[in-house]
């Protein structure tokens, strides 16, 4: 019988993932940007999963707008992306040293 | 193991063998064909989970649209990614201790969790019966009822994503030709044109 416990544990796999790839792609920023997809990809399967064994739906509307501030982020990280490459010519994360910080 | 459970075990597998795939894969494009896979197998999850509507949703909006914006960008660019992936190999010490040190803090988690005493007497909205209301029409009931702000703030996050991307993808480039219509319509041929009577021998 499959439990909450079997889907929290695909989360956490998942989560694992996605931090194992920032750490991995450091110099790609199209592969860290899928990463943190990764990430809330699990975070959503956390909330889903909570929401139906526990029989309360509010875990669903939240992973409505976890959805929503993902498709958000990624439109605008590809944006920066895009505008980035057309001023340095690379996608290095290293390269981004304009200001210094 | 019944059917639900066998489907449970080929999504989960798919799901973290394509999430691995998608960090490892050499070619980026893979990687979003990964990702792709990564997305479906977890909408596969969410039909097992009762959620329909978020299967769906997750289909619509990650693999109709993110992962498509995400192969534009990856075809668009033209970045040497061979370079790149050869840094790979130094950073694989540190993204594996890391890795490994975020899995044995779950693992800890794991097993040490319990519910408070009296926790289902808090849930904010119990779920109905799913033979009597389905999935979509139990989420639109509250969504567009108690979460009635949250739901427009996050449009008006979308309307600003979209806006931003707009502005900063958008470039006017001064080193073109361009039409200008204006100018066009306001020429006046009298202006534009004089007839000259040129003698023979002489000139202007």
């Amino acid at each position: 019988m499959v439990g909450l416990e079997h889907y929290l544990t695909v989360a956490a796999a998942l989560f694992v993932i996605g931090i194992f790839g920032i750490f991995l792609n450091r110099k790609n920023v199209i592969v860290i940007l899928m990463s943190i997809e990764l990430i809330l990809l699990s975070v959503n399967i956390n909330l889903v999963a909570f929401s139906s064994f526990s029989g309360d739906l509010v875990g669903q509307v939240f992973t409505m707008f976890v959805l929503t501030v993902a498709a958000a982020e990624a439109a605008i990280g590809l944006a920066i992306l895009v505008t980035f490459f057309r001023n340095r010519g690379t996608i290095d994360v290293e390269d981004v040293n304009v200001m210094k910080g | 193991m019944s059917v639900a459970d066998f489907a449970f075990y080929a999504f989960a597998v798919v799901a973290v063998i394509a999430g691995l795939l998608v960090v490892t894969a050499k070619n980026p494009v893979h990687s979003v064909l990964w990702l792709i896979l990564t997305f479906l197998s977890s909408a596969g999850l969410f039909v097992l989970l009762g959620a329909e509507f978020l299967a769906m949703l997750l289909m619509i909006v990650y693999v109709g649209a993110v992962a498509v914006l995400f192969l534009f960008v990856v075809m668009m660019l033209d970045i040497d990614f061979a370079a790149l992936k050869a840094e790979m190999v130094r950073y694989f010490p540190l993204a594996a201790l890391v890795g490994l040190v975020i899995l044995m803090q779950l693992t800890l988690l794991y097993g040490a969790w319990t519910s408070a005493e009296g926790s289902a007497a808090l849930h904010m909205a119990p779920a109905p019966d799913a033979a009597q209301v389905d999935n979509a029409r139990a989420l639109g009931m509250i969504l567009f009822d108690q979460y009635f702000i949250l739901f427009q703030v996050a449009g008006l996050i979308l309307l600003v994503a979209m806006i931003g991307a707009i502005v900063l993808t958008l470039r006017h480039r001064t080193d073109v030709k361009r039409q200008n219509v204006l100018h066009q319509m306001w020429r006046d041929p009298a202006k534009a044109m004089e007839l000259k009577d040129v003698k023979p021998g002489q000139g202007l």
